[in-house]
């Protein structure tokens, strides 16, 4: 899942070397988080957040088989 | 990226060598030169060959495949690609097993990775390029259900006289309703709230 969301989002940046995922693991969820270069933020977020809906709707497709609900946030 | 570094007795001479060994054309690729090179006296003595050093641009609609290929592949699925070109309009085709999961719920998995591959695909695109995402036919019948679906509830609101909003869709969708009852004269169609959340609303002509 870690490997899928940095596959989304390098492509997308400007600066690919400073994508990282950081995983948080509870009992019933898992939460991703995204972080990428100041500069890059707009790009992952988007007009309205339409980049960063778009990400979450194919994480969270490919995410649909695991038991546990799937959270991605991007933080700064 | 791939780049290469050519010499030859001119500049000519070590371009043509570079396209050569990237097995290339002229527009595909940027040429930095490195050395000018130098004919000497008679061509023998301080003559110095020219460097040239090229780099090949990436090509849009490889790094769009490549992109689909990816992120598919992280997904679990494997997908075969096949891509047709019309000016601007690029369409890719998808095709596989499992196919199902990539066009997700009324297609909003496949919509999300249209919208994403159209953002990659632009970003190497000298022309604005315009992607559609496909697979198993799922456009043509979407659109026949969404044709379907709007002689439907056209009929219902003329029998009701009243007003009926459509959930929320993306624009081509919502045309294909507008062109569905354009030619209906005791009907009208109009968009209402902002885009991610507008939505067709169909109404008998006379009110409104």
């Amino acid at each position: 899942m870690k490997e899928l969301i940095e596959t989304i989002v390098k492509p997308l940046v400007d600066f690919p070397e400073d994508v990282q995922v950081n995983v948080q693991e509870e009992d019933q969820r898992v939460t991703y988080q995204l972080s990428v270069n100041k500069n890059d933020m707009g790009k992952v977020i988007g007009k309205q957040g339409r980049v960063a809906k778009a990400i979450r709707t194919v994480v969270y497709a490919a995410g649909s088989s695991e038991q546990k609900k799937i959270f991605l946030e991007i933080i700064e | 990226m791939k780049q290469v570094t050519a010499t030859g007795q001119t500049v000519k001479e070590a371009v043509e060598s570079a396209l050569a060994q990237l097995n290339t054309t002229e527009d595909r690729i940027e040429i930095t030169i490195v050395d000018e090179g130098k004919k000497g006296v008679f061509g023998i003595f301080g003559s110095r060959p020219a460097v040239v050093k090229a780099v090949k641009k990436p090509d849009p609609i490889e790094e769009a495949e490549k992109f689909l290929k990816d992120v598919s592949g992280k997904m679990g699925v494997t997908i075969e690609i096949e891509t047709l070109r019309d000016g601007k309009n690029v369409q890719f085709i998808l095709s596989g097993e499992k196919i199902a999961l990539l066009i997700g719920k009324r297609g909003q998995t496949l919509n999300s990775l249209q919208y994403l591959t159209q953002l990659v695909i632009n970003r190497y695109a000298e022309q604005y390029l315009n992607v559609v995402l496909d697979a198993e036919d799922y456009r043509k019948r979407r659109q026949d259900t969404l044709i379907q679906l709007a002689d439907r509830l056209a009929q219902k609101a003329l029998k009701t006289g009243k007003e009926i909003a459509l959930e929320p869709m993306p624009s081509y969708e919502r045309k294909v309703i507008h062109t569905a009852l354009v030619n209906n004269k005791r009907i009208k169609t109009y968009s209402d709230g902002n885009d991610p959340h507008r939505h067709i609303v169909i109404a008998p002509a006379r009110t409104r």
